[in-house]
């Protein structure tokens, strides 16, 4: 054999090492993404940020009520993927900052079948979802409907009084989710390239 | 750096037969040929040629774009359908086009700069090239599924990606395939690398290009398996009933964001560091000086590298970050200015005395130099957060990553491409060819990105098919830009025909200030190079 061949022989050998080595860190890789979700979940839980589905703490301060001013709630009910009516029962409401308020939805589950659903929030404008806070909501949980059963559900809330000035008018607005996804896997609802009318609501 | 003498190159060939290519006896002709190759140069030039099919077949999709954007309205396209050319011409430009193109370089030059006589793996490294044009496949034929290709944009986001019809799903395989293919050709250049180099070329001697591609290539081994894991979570939120980014089932939208820029942020620099290696080959070889400070130049890469992991969330200002989280990434950002600066005054040292001519390559070299410098100070103004919240989405970011991509990675290419061309077929192009493909290319860029600053900043979104009126002469003179330009790459088209085909003889040494182990080789290199290490002194 000669010195080239043998040379190649022990190269050989290493290269086979080093593949090994860097397929042990591709596998890492693919791992430490999927580590990524529990990781995130646990941050956001530590710093609390995120905590949309959890009851917000009100401290003493929040309980001084600023009669100097009122802010509009409006309130807006979404569906996405299940056969349910949503709607407020009262539009909106006026609320001073540092007042607790209640205001009841009722949601209608028009199909033939028992559907579970999970109300999602958000705010507009984004910034006072700071300011916005739910003591107790009908999002913290998920509600099970019986064919045709209709339900009327509420949300206490009050607006934090550091709610800057410039911010008169608060939309908050429920999307309601089935959470059984195999009921309606996502890639067979209408793709977004519909156009508008036809997109199920 | 690498000074040497070859002698053992002429030997190579009566070699030959002592030792391997057992299996060489008959020579498939033809297509086989190309379909079975193993050999480094084959594969380099395969790689090569599919990535410019598909730089044009993503040029194609992003005049669609513009032209739509000549005049306010809707004209050509349904926006549904404008939604897929915006997002099928980034996902085919930076995974089809540049990253392969890379890897076309690099089979090319990493065994012929280091005095290796093949990729390690050459049979891994034909896998890696042909499971390319199945993906490519996969992304033509999404066009034509009901709904159409995917239309998330290329960074394929949460929730718009699980509510998308079967094209999103041949988007994720084809992206699953690219990526395997990705992991497998920068295993096979790291092992090349690491083990493969001719004796006596310490890991501080080796050229640029080498060093930037070992860099790469660890940042594609550390982030493609990322990108991989946050397409499977988004398939199996779309088909499976899993809820990784489903709000509805506890799932975050932001989350994908996260995921994906950990992947995405050093992938922008997967797709500038070899650029960076060539262009530290062609500026020294026209300035007929050794690079300046070449080891802070290793540095500075391997800064830029590593800082990449730690900025991913500045392309997610506007997602309501904490304060502080959008302190530590504003700050981290700005700090990878450092490292790229060290690189950018350390060629303008190189070229500092030095007695420069201006063939293509080096225009190129220089236009890059250029026009990447203004890209990345615009990347300095998006860096800045309360800026960014500004021009966060709007034809500002637009122009500022076409300046980095296109004036950068891609410019780049074709200065390596015209310093190599005649080492790779024995003839040199035509210059006049090239000098015109570098002005046009020059000049309508220009003409095409730099109004989008101004779109930008007047607050013109991205994404848009139609868009307000006192947007309209400058989206009329960036489409007027667009056309001017992609019609220029086919005079690249006609040069690089025309030196395959033929042309005034090249020498060995190609360029009169070239230093390197593949310029001891003749030109055109022959199919089977250093079969016998060459001694580097």
């Amino acid at each position: 054999m000669s010195t080239i061949a043998s040379l190649r022989l022990a190269r050989g050998s290493d290269n086979r090492q080093l593949l090994i080595r860097l397929l042990v860190v591709t596998a890492v890789m693919f791992g430490f993404g999927f580590a990524l979700v529990p990781f995130y979940e646990k941050i956001c839980q530590v710093t609390g940020l995120r905590s949309i589905l959890q009851p917000d703490h009100v401290g003493a301060v929040n309980t001084q009520v600023d009669y100097t001013r009122s802010v509009a709630i409006e309130f807006d009910t979404n569906t996405r993927g299940l056969p349910w009516t949503f709607r407020p029962l009262e539009g909106h409401v006026s609320v001073h900052p540092g007042e607790m308020q209640q205001a009841v939805f009722e949601i209608r589950n028009t199909s033939t079948r028992p559907v579970t659903g999970q109300a999602i929030p958000s705010y507009g404008p984004a910034l006072a979802a700071d300011y916005f806070r739910k003591v107790e909501c009908f999002c913290f949980t998920q509600q099970t409907l019986q064919p045709g059963e209709s339900r009327q559900v509420p949300v206490v809330f009050l607006v934090d009084p550091g709610l800057p000035s410039s911010i008169g008018t608060i939309t908050l607005s429920f999307t309601f989710f089935e959470v059984n996804g195999a009921q309606a896997p996502a890639g067979s609802t209408t793709p977004l390239t519909a156009v508008p009318g036809k997109v199920r609501s | 750096m690498s000074q040497t003498t070859a002698a053992a190159v002429g030997h190579a060939h009566d070699h030959a037969h002592d030792h391997g290519d057992h299996g060489h006896g008959h020579h498939p002709t033809g297509f086989m040929r190309w379909l079975t190759t193993t050999n480094h140069k084959d594969i380099g030039s395969m790689y090569l040629w599919f990535s410019f099919t598909m730089f044009l077949m993503g040029g194609v999709l992003a005049l669609g774009i513009r032209a739509e954007l000549f005049k306010p309205g809707l004209q050509l396209w349904h926006p549904e359908f404008f939604n897929q050319l915006t997002t099928m011409h980034g996902v085919i430009m930076v995974f089809g086009a540049i990253m392969p193109a890379f890897v076309g370089f690099a089979n090319w030059l990493v065994p012929m700069q280091i005095g290796a006589p093949d990729m390690a793996f050459a049979r891994m490294n034909n896998w890696s090239f042909w499971l390319l044009p199945p993906a490519a496949l996969l992304l033509v034929i999404s066009f034509f599924v009901p709904g159409g290709a995917a239309a998330g944009g290329w960074t394929l986001y949460a929730p718009l990606t699980s509510q998308m019809g079967p094209g999103m799903d041949l988007a994720i395989f084809a992206l699953h395939i690219l990526g395997a293919s990705s992991i497998m050709g920068s295993i096979n250049i790291v092992v090349t690398i690491l083990n493969m180099r001719a004796p006596g070329m310490t890991l501080m001697k080796m050229p640029m290009f080498v060093w930037t591609w070992l860099i790469t290539a660890y940042l594609l081994i550390a982030v493609m398996p990322v990108l991989a894991g946050a397409i499977t979570m988004t398939l199996t939120d779309r088909h499976f009933g899993t809820s990784f980014f489903n709000a509805a089932g506890g799932g975050d939208p932001v989350m994908y964001q996260h995921v994906f820029w950990f992947f995405g942020h050093p992938e922008v620099y997967i797709m500038i560091l070899p650029a960076f290696g060539i262009v530290s080959h062609v500026i020294p070889a026209f300035a007929r000086k050794p690079l300046f400070g070449y080891s802070s130049m290793v540095y500075a890469t391997s800064s830029i590298a590593i800082l990449s992991f730690i900025v991913w969330a500045h392309h997610m200002f506007v997602v309501g970050m904490p304060a502080a989280g959008v302190l530590f990434f504003m700050y981290a950002t700005v700090l990878i200015a450092v490292p790229t600066g060290v690189k950018v005054f350390n060629w303008l040292a190189t070229m500092w005395r030095g007695s420069m001519t201006f063939e293509t390559p080096m225009l190129f070299a220089v236009g890059f130099l250029f026009v990447f410098s203004m890209g990345g100070f615009t990347g300095l103004v998006c860096a800045i957060a309360p800026i960014d919240l500004q021009i966060q989405d709007t034809y500002y970011v637009v122009a500022h990553f076409h300046y980095v991509l296109v004036a950068g990675s891609l410019f780049a290419l074709f200065s390596g491409a015209y310093f190599w061309l005649p080492k790779w077929t024995g003839h040199m192009y035509s210059e006049s060819l090239g000098k015109l493909h570098f002005w046009l290319s020059l000049i309508f860029f220009n003409i095409t990105f730099f109004p989008m600053h101004f779109l930008g900043l007047a607050g013109m979104p991205r994404r848009i098919p139609d868009y307000a009126t006192q947007f309209a002469d400058f989206n009329m003179i960036a489409s007027i830009g667009a056309f001017g330009f992609g019609l220029s790459q086919l005079v690249f088209l006609v040069a690089v025909l025309k030196c395959v085909r033929g042309g005034e003889k090249a020498t060995a040494q190609v360029w009169e200030g070239a230093e390197g182990l593949e310029w001891t080789l003749p030109s055109p290199a022959p199919y089977h190079s250093f079969e016998v290490p060459p001694q580097v002194k």
